[in-house]
Order: C-alpha cells, then sequence, then structure tokens
C-alpha cells in the first residue's frame, strides 16, 4: 500500500468497521456499526451518554474487545492475535477524558517511554521527538515538570503530545475536553484544530458543537449503540434528518 | 484488501500470539508446576518416612496417649486416646479464645472510646496504652505474666486469701465451684423463659411506638425479669445448688474450681494485646462518622442518647465490624502462642505432645491446620457476605 | 449611603483563653470529667513516682555479679553483664565487627531512604533489597575473603531477630507481587492458585508454620539435602510473610486508576511493560506503609522462633534468666527485651503513619 500514488492514497480506507456487534453481558451496546474511515478524514461522533460512542473508539484499538463483526486498522484485522494488536496500537494514538497521565513520570518521560519501549527508539532522538511535539502542543517548558503540578488543559495538551510522539496515524478523542474547566477548553481545542489541519485522520468523541461544524468532515450521531445518522457538517447541524437527532440538537444547541 | 471476514482473520492468527491459547498454555504450565511440586514432596515424604519406619495414616488416633494434661474441659486421662487429646486440645482453645474475645472486647470498647474522650489526659493515657502493648510482641508479654509475676505469687500455703472461699497463689485461682442438684433444670427453663418474654416484649415495643408514638420503659423492666425469674424459680424448687469450697490439703487445695496460671497469663497477654488492636478499630470506626452526622442529629432535635443510638453506632458499627472480626481471627490464632507457656492448647497438646510421641507430623500437622483453616475461611466467607449486604443497602 | 466601620476586636472573656482556658476545655468539663481527671492524673504520678524510682534512683546499673546489686530497685546490672550476648548472640568475640559493619549499612541504607533529599533513591532502595542481603550474608556467615565462617546455630540475639525480620520482608516481596498479580489475572488458574497459597498462609498461625518447617520440611527435601534449622525457619517465614504481603501489594495495585493500565495499552506497551513501567512504580510508592506495617508484625512474631528453638532476643534472654547465677531478675530482662522490641516498633509505626499522612495529601 504504501507504495502508491498520493492521489490514490488520499481515498484509501484507514478504518473500516463492518457490522460490528458488542455486548457487556446481555447487555447489546454497539449494534451492527458500519463506519468506513478514509485518511486525513476528521470525524466527530455526538450523542448522548451510553449511546455506545466511546465503546466504539475503545474497540478501534481494542481496549475493548467486539464479540462480532470486523474492524480493520491500516488493512490490519483486529482479531486475537497479539501481533496485531501491538501493531494497530502502534498506528493508533488515544485520548482520554481523563488524561490518564502517569503521575510517577515527568512530562517529558510521559511522553518518551512509549517511543523506547515500543518503538526501540534511541533515548536521545526520542527526547528530540518528544520536545518537537511538546513545543507544538506549546508546553515546552513544562518538559520536566510532573503531571500533578499541570492544569487540566495543559495536562490533556501533554496527553495528546504523548500519543503524537509515537508518530500515530489516527488519533482517537474519547470525550477529551468533558473533564476540563469551561477556560481551559479552549487552549486544547485549538491543539486538535491545529491538528486537524496538519491532515491527521482523526475520530473525536465530543460535545463541542463549534469544534464539529468548524473541523469535522463528518459528523456521526449515536443513540441506543447504533449509528442513528451520519452527514457533513453543514447539513447535519441546518438539516437533521432523524427525528432523533433532531431532538438531540434541540436540547444541546438551545442553551 | 481481499480477505477481511473475521473467520478468515482468524485464520492467520499465528498460533502462539493468539492470547486465548497463551492463557491456555501458561496454565497448563501452571497446573503442571503445582503437581510436580506435590508429587516431588510427597515422593520424599513417603520415602523418608519408609527410611525412619514411620507408618502413615490416622490409625494413631484410637492409639492409647498415655500422657495426662492440665487442663481438660471433657473427661480424660492416660487411657484416653490421641483422638481424644485432639479434642482435649481444641475445646482448650476455643475457651482461651471465647473468653479472651470477651474480654479484650470489652476493654478495647472503653479505651478505644477514651482515646477519643474530650478529656486530654484520659485521651492521652489510652493512646500511651495502645503504643505500648501493640508494639511489644505478644509472646514476651505472655512471658511477663506468667514467668515474672504470676511465679512470685506465693505458695498456696501463703495464698491471698479473699473471705476463705477465693485463694490465689502460684498454682492458680482457687474459687468454689456451684454444683447442681436435682431440680436444678427448672431455673435454666425460667431462664429461657426470660429472655423470650423480653423477646417478645421488646418487638411488642416496638410495633405499639410505631403505631402509638409512644415508648415504655424497656432496660430496667427487661433486666429485673432476667434475674428475678431464675432467681424466684431456684427457691420456690428449694435451692437445689450447693457451692463446693476449695480447701487445702497437704501442699495444695483440693476441690472448688480452679483456673490454672497458664490461662490467667495467657488470657491477660492476649486480651491486653488485643485490646490495644480493637481499641485503635474502635477509635477509627467512630471517627469515619462524619461530623456532619453529628450536628444533623443535634438540629433534628434527638438527645444525646438517641444521636448515638440511632445515628452514630449503626454507621460506626458497619466500619468497625469487620476489622474487628479480624482481630478475633488473629486472638483465636495468637492463642496458639500457649504452647509457649505450657498452657494445653490444641498445638500444645497436639502438635506438641502428641506429635513428639508419634512422629505422625504429616497428619498432626495436617490436621491442626485445617482447625485454624476451616476456622479462618468459615470467619471470611462470612465477612464477605456481611459486606455484601451492606453494600447493597447502601445503593 | 454610610460608610462601613468595622467594630474594634474586644478581648474574649478572660477563663476560655490560655492555660486556665485550656484546662477548662480540656481537663475540667463538668463534675465527671473533673473527677476522672484528677483520679487519672494521681494514677499517672503514683506510677511515674513509682517507676522512676525503681528503674532509675533506686537501681543499680554496672557491675558483673548480681552482689553489685542493692536490691533496692532493678538490677540493670544483669543485662549490663549479658549485653553483649543479648546484642550479638554466641558469635565469636573477635568477628563481632562484622555484625557492627552490617548494622553500619543498613542505618546508612535506612536511614538515606528516609530522608525526603536523598538522590537516586530508587538505588538506594535496590541496594537495600539486593545487595545489602547479600553483603550481609558473606558478613555474618563468613566464608569469602578470608573470614572465618560463623556457623548459624552461633548466630543470636538482636541480630537473629533482625536476621530474620529483614529476610522475610526482602524475600517475600517478589514472590508476594507475583502472588498479587496473579490474583488479580485474568487467567482461572492462575488466580485459584494465588487465592489458594494466600488464603493458605493467612488462614494458619505463624507457631504452626514453624512447626511444619522444622519437622515436615526435611521431610519433603530428598535425602541427604541437609538444611539448617535457621534456614527452615526463614522458609517458613517467608512462605508466610509472603501471603501477607501479596496482600498488601494487591492493596497498592487496586488504588491505581484503570485508566493507567488503558493509556498504557494505547500506547502499545505489552502486559509485563505495562506493570512493571507504569502500575507498580506508582503502587510501590502506596505500598511503603502497609510494607512497614507488615514488617513491624513480622518483627514482633519472630519472638515465636524460639518455641523451635533458636536463639532469638527474647530467647536469648529468656534462657539467661534461668541461668542460676541470675534468678529472679525477670522483670528487668523482659523490660530490657520489650523496651528494644518498642522502640523499633514505634518508631516504625510512627514512620509509616507520617508517610501515610504525606501520601493522602499528595495524592489529591
Amino acid at each position: 500500500m504504501s507504495n502508491q500514488s498520493n492521489a490514490a492514497e488520499s481515498r484509501s480506507k484507514m478504518i473500516q468497521l463492518k457490522n460490528v456487534n458488542k455486548w457487556y453481558g446481555t447487555f447489546h451496546v454497539l449494534k451492527d456499526i458500519n463506519l468506513d474511515v478514509y485518511k486525513g478524514e476528521r470525524i466527530v461522533v455526538c450523542g448522548p451518554s451510553g449511546s455506545g460512542k466511546s465503546t466504539m473508539i475503545r474497540c478501534i484499538n481494542r481496549l475493548e474487545e467486539h464479540q462480532a463483526g470486523d474492524i480493520i486498522v491500516k488493512d490490519i484485522p483486529l482479531t486475537n492475535d497479539l501481533k496485531n494488536i501491538d501493531s494497530v496500537r502502534r498506528e493508533v494514538g488515544m485520548v482520554f477524558q481523563h488524561f490518564n497521565l502517569f503521575p510517577h513520570l515527568t512530562v517529558l518521560q510521559n511522553c518518551t517511554l512509549a517511543p523506547i519501549w515500543v518503538r526501540k527508539m534511541p533515548q536521545k532522538e526520542a527526547e528530540e521527538v518528544a520536545m518537537n511535539y511538546l513545543e507544538r502542543v506549546k508546553i515546552p517548558h513544562q518538559a520536566h515538570k510532573y503531571p500533578g503540578q499541570l492544569s487540566g488543559g495543559q495536562q490533556q495538551r501533554v496527553a495528546i503530545a504523548r500519543s503524537l510522539c509515537m508518530n500515530p496515524e489516527v488519533m482517537l478523542f474519547d470525550e477529551p475536553t468533558s473533564a476540563l474547566d469551561p477556560e481551559m477548553i479552549k487552549e486544547v481545542l485549538d491543539t486538535m484544530v491545529q491538528l486537524a489541519e496538519s491532515g491527521m485522520t482523526m475520530i473525536c468523541v465530543t460535545h463541542e458543537m463549534g469544534f464539529a461544524k468548524t473541523v469535522a468532515d463528518r459528523v456521526i450521531f449515536m443513540d441506543a449503540g447504533q449509528i442513528v445518522e451520519e452527514n457533513e457538517p453543514e447539513e447535519f447541524f441546518h438539516n437533521p434528518q432523524n427525528e432523533r437527532t433532531q431532538l438531540f440538537l434541540s436540547q444541546i444547541l438551545q442553551h | 484488501m481481499a480477505n477481511q471476514s473475521n473467520g478468515q482473520g482468524k485464520a492467520k492468527t499465528s498460533f502462539w500470539n493468539d492470547p486465548a491459547v497463551r492463557s491456555v498454555v501458561f496454565q497448563l504450565l501452571a497446573i503442571g508446576a503445582v503437581v510436580a511440586f506435590f508429587l516431588y514432596i510427597i515422593n520424599n515424604a513417603l520415602s523418608n518416612m519408609e527410611a525412619r519406619g514411620i507408618t502413615t495414616g490416622f490409625a494413631f488416633l484410637n492409639d492409647s496417649a498415655g500422657f495426662g494434661i492440665l487442663q481438660t474441659l471433657v473427661p480424660f486421662d492416660e487411657t484416653y486416646s490421641y483422638g481424644r487429646t485432639f479434642i482435649v486440645g481444641l475445646l482448650n482453645t476455643v475457651l482461651v479464645s471465647v473468653l479472651g474475645i470477651f474480654l479484650a472486647t470489652i476493654l478495647g470498647f472503653i479505651i478505644g472510646i477514651a482515646r477519643l474522650s474530650k478529656n486530654w489526659l484520659i485521651a492521652k493515657l489510652a493512646s500511651v496504652y495502645i503504643e505500648i502493648f501493640r508494639n511489644i510482641p505478644l509472646l514476651l508479654q505472655i512471658f511477663f505474666w506468667y514467668f515474672a509475676v504470676l511465679r512470685a505469687l506465693p505458695s498456696p500455703r501463703d495464698s491471698f486469701n479473699f473471705n476463705d472461699s477465693v485463694f490465689f497463689n502460684v498454682r492458680g485461682l482457687y474459687m468454689p465451684e456451684p454444683i447442681a442438684q436435682d431440680g436444678f433444670g427448672a431455673v435454666w427453663i425460667a431462664l429461657f423463659a426470660a429472655i423470650a418474654i423480653i423477646i417478645g416484649v421488646v418487638r411488642y415495643e416496638k410495633k405499639y411506638q410505631l403505631r402509638t408514638g409512644k415508648t415504655f420503659p424497656l432496660f430496667f423492666p427487661s433486666l429485673g425479669l432476667l434475674i428475678g425469674l431464675p432467681l424466684i424459680t431456684y427457691f420456690i424448687v428449694g435451692s437445689p445448688m450447693y457451692l463446693e469450697y476449695p480447701e487445702l490439703k497437704g501442699f495444695n487445695f483440693q476441690n472448688g474450681m480452679v483456673v490454672i496460671p497458664e490461662l490467667i497469663a495467657l488470657l491477660l497477654a492476649l486480651t491486653i494485646y488485643t485490646a490495644a488492636f480493637i481499641a485503635e478499630v474502635v477509635r477509627s470506626g467512630i471517627e469515619a462518622v462524619p461530623h456532619g452526622q453529628s450536628e444533623a442529629a443535634n438540629a433534628l432535635g434527638l438527645t444525646n442518647g438517641q444521636r448515638l443510638r440511632l445515628i452514630i453506632i449503626p454507621q460506626a458499627m458497619r466500619v468497625i465490624i469487620p476489622p474487628l472480626t479480624n482481630q478475633y481471627l488473629n486472638l483465636t490464632k495468637n492463642s496458639s502462642l500457649a504452647t509457649a507457656i505450657g498452657y494445653p492448647d490444641l498445638v500444645s497438646v497436639f502438635a506438641g505432645t502428641t506429635l513428639n510421641q508419634t512422629g505422625q507430623a504429616v497428619e498432626i500437622i495436617f490436621m491442626t491446620m485445617a482447625v485454624y483453616l476451616t476456622l479462618s475461611l468459615t470467619t471470611s466467607a462470612l465477612m464477605n457476605w456481611y459486606n455484601k449486604r451492606i453494600a447493597l443497602i447502601e445503593r | 449611603m454610610s460608610e462601613f466601620k468595622p467594630l474594634p476586636d474586644q478581648p474574649p472573656p478572660p477563663n476560655t483563653v490560655g492555660l486556665v482556658g485550656w484546662m477548662r476545655a480540656h481537663l475540667f468539663t463538668g463534675p465527671v470529667n473533673s473527677v476522672l481527671t484528677v483520679i487519672a492524673a494521681l494514677i499517672i504520678a503514683w506510677g511515674i513516682a513509682w517507676f522512676v524510682n525503681w528503674g532509675l534512683f533506686n537501681a543499680d546499673f554496672i557491675g558483673t555479679t548480681r552482689d553489685d546489686c542493692s536490691g533496692a530497685g532493678a538490677c540493670w546490672v544483669f543485662i549490663y553483664a549479658r549485653f553483649d550476648q543479648f546484642i550479638y548472640g554466641f558469635f565469636p568475640e573477635a568477628e563481632i565487627w562484622r555484625i557492627n559493619l552490617m548494622f553500619f549499612i543498613f542505618a546508612a541504607c535506612i536511614i538515606s531512604m528516609m530522608i525526603e533529599k536523598t538522590p537516586k533513591k530508587g538505588w538506594i532502595a535496590l541496594f537495600t533489597l539486593v545487595g545489602f542481603p547479600i553483603i550481609s550474608y558473606y558478613l555474618l556467615n563468613g566464608g569469602l575473603f578470608g573470614l572465618e565462617v560463623v556457623e548459624t546455630h552461633k548466630w543470636g540475639g538482636l541480630t537473629l531477630t533482625l536476621v530474620i525480620a529483614v529476610v522475610g520482608i526482602v524475600a517475600s516481596l517478589p514472590i508476594g507481587i507475583l502472588l498479587a498479580l496473579g490474583r488479580r489475572s485474568e487467567m482461572p488458574i492462575i488466580r485459584s492458585i494465588s487465592i489458594v497459597y494466600i488464603e493458605f498462609w493467612r488462614g494458619v498461625p505463624l507457631i504452626t508454620v514453624l512447626f511444619m518447617a522444622s519437622v515436615m520440611l526435611p521431610l519433603f527435601m530428598s535425602a541427604g539435602a541437609e538444611t539448617d534449622k535457621l534456614m527452615r525457619a526463614l522458609i517458613g517465614v517467608t512462605m508466610f510473610q509472603s501471603a501477607y504481603m501479596a496482600e498488601v501489594v494487591r492493596g497498592g495495585l487496586q488504588a491505581i486508576p484503570k485508566g493507567q493500565t488503558e493509556a498504557a495499552q494505547a500506547l502499545g506497551l505489552s502486559y509485563w511493560k505495562t506493570m512493571f513501567l507504569i502500575v507498580l512504580p506508582q503502587a510501590l510508592k502506596l505500598m511503603i506503609p502497609g510494607i512497614v506495617n507488615t514488617f513491624i508484625a513480622l518483627f514482633k512474631d519472630t519472638s515465636l522462633v524460639l518455641i523451635i528453638g533458636l536463639f532469638d532476643l527474647l530467647a536469648i534472654v529468656q534462657s539467661a534468666l534461668n541461668d542460676p547465677n541470675w534468678l529472679g531478675f525477670s522483670v528487668e530482662g523482659y523490660i530490657f527485651v520489650a523496651f528494644m522490641f518498642w522502640i523499633f516498633c514505634f518508631s516504625m509505626s510512627r514512620y509509616s503513619q507520617a508517610l501515610e499522612r504525606k501520601l493522602n495529601t499528595s495524592h489529591r
């Protein structure tokens, strides 16, 4: 795949979900999810809480296991094969709602840990890469502090830099701004917009509709474990097709 | 991008990279290692025992023991079997554990509450007690009471004499023994009847309060009934009991009830040591109830007693009961230190004397451990059940 | 609109502040409390006075035989005369410097670990857990660099107490970590094996374990493989202690949020890397108070080895008390042992409490 021309690759499929189903015990969380994500595409997933949106993106890097259907990331099918899981995780970065920075390591060590231990990069090189990304998220001067000494917004930006250090092809964002104070949301969103402009393939679970309008190529609305509607942001916000989508939008856009 | 069905994806999975396969292999290896280990030691044990001429099996339990035991709760002498020594030891362990738990709970609660007293001196005194006794090895405390204190008591001839009926000397504590005669059964029946009546009245009182909102006094009438009814019965059936007093005959006392110094020392040490831990449990349990609960109770106009009975104690008990049970378990296990001063508990009699005489190490250690293990596992199962029940109520 | 002028501060009523106020609030609140205070104060005063008179003013400290004691108070001569034996056991006098050197290294390790600002704490901890036991073994046992071999039956006193306690902790830590990981494993058989092991050893008293180690262990070994008494006791103590250690470790592991494992997995770290790079370093820090507490419990429990015939601090004093030349000084002997144990246990428990408080505040 890698040797093909740019034009072809720009429409190549990065992530495919085919009839993905998942149950927690008897509770059916994901019902026949079908989704193709193309390289460079930015997708925003929204929906009420409990609709399965987090579960869906957590399936993409196998933090959760799906029980039926196929998930294929960059030609690699996600099966029980540990090798495949490892290689998928290497290509897919993830940012969590609660940052999940490692509190016993400095910001810099947080960023270099995976490149050193997973990519087997020399420490010096890993640190250069890390500093480069920390500059991009605008906190290079905090590199030697511990996560506990940073504000929530700064921590989340470090978490983004930490994922980027693995040089992933796809970034997953699981409600990255939900745990932040209002004044810190903007700095994280700015970082994400900047990342989107650089051409990164992104899937974001978020309630930030402003972000969806400006950045997303497609917006996906989920409820009760299924994809209810997917459309371009313009259409999605101004002309929602489904009744459930209309209700949801009217509720979150009223205020 | 030809083959993306899950089935084909799985087919591509190399055998060793499937976590399910790995987990099965690991677990088989683990079982293999455990089984191999046990086979190895069993094999060694069998050949070693053969070399030393030890027969295996539990047949020795029927052989006659041929040694006496200092304190027995059931009839025992040299002619009884080794199996009987197991029972005797077990009962002695139960005796010291039950007494120890009873005393340590009382002392521990007093000290734990004193530790939280508003009186600075009392609180300090309690915390000094806790810090001293829980940081000194129990065995040392047992030795102290046994060798330094009780061994220093006078000989039977110069006993401490309380009213010519209770004597305290180096051989132990001698007390009059109540001996029941015909007709004493009626007193027991009266006692149980009193308990049954009290339970009934308490239930009725609750219903009565719910219906009318009024309460009536319960505590003192109940206490009166509990003591009075058996007492009246006792006199009606003609006082069917007499006290047998200990008498000094020769160098020692005869008749009466005797508490051997080994038991006294063990009880003192176990009580004092465990009480220090129970006090800490009680303190942290009470402190775990937020101060706001007291304030809310006061603001609602509950009296001090009601506040404690209805609000503080029920919440504190939830925190206290699991670690308290743990302390009871510890006390029971610690009672095995009896062997160091010769109190005839399970370990001392069975895993000590009987083991030395028969050489049946494997069987005896196995039986001894099984007793403690059963007790521990039962208790922790009960605690799990209790914790689950509490967790459900919290929802 | 009128201007706001704060009223000047008034002094509080005189009997609510200062010493008088403190005493009213803490000692003499109401009649019952006042009576309690007076009674407690009298008991304390009487107790302290008696103890100081007996143990200090009327006591004799220095001498060689019991005739050096006047008998009016405590006879610390007994301790003085036997002190070396209580600390070093039956170690040859010429070799005692080896024990002192070991104590010195140990103290240096512990103190540098307790001081907050020490650099490279991780390496010191590693040395204490791995390097120090090896060095101590050769210091005590000898056999290397021309050091005379001292057989284990000559080890005794406080030295032996410390050896058993430290070996018990150091050896049980790795086993405990494996058991704790096993107990949290998703593989049912690994989990069952761990649970059975942990619950078995936690369910039985240490005495039965020591009995088992001393009478059953020789049966379990293949013929010819002899172990000495100390070694058997150490094996018993380690197996017993590792079950308790496992529960401490499990408590620490449980305190690490699930997000940490998830983040590590999302970065592509394997199970063992996740454990050793992310989870255990954080959990170990949380576990230190628990480890210190089990160490205290083990330290006190080492006294039980006297039942299987080893001469730890308590046993050596106990046997000295039976010396016909020194009969009748059991109170002094026991107070001495109690004081030694108490100093160790109390300071360790204070340390672990302080650490717990620090962890509680820093994890907000």
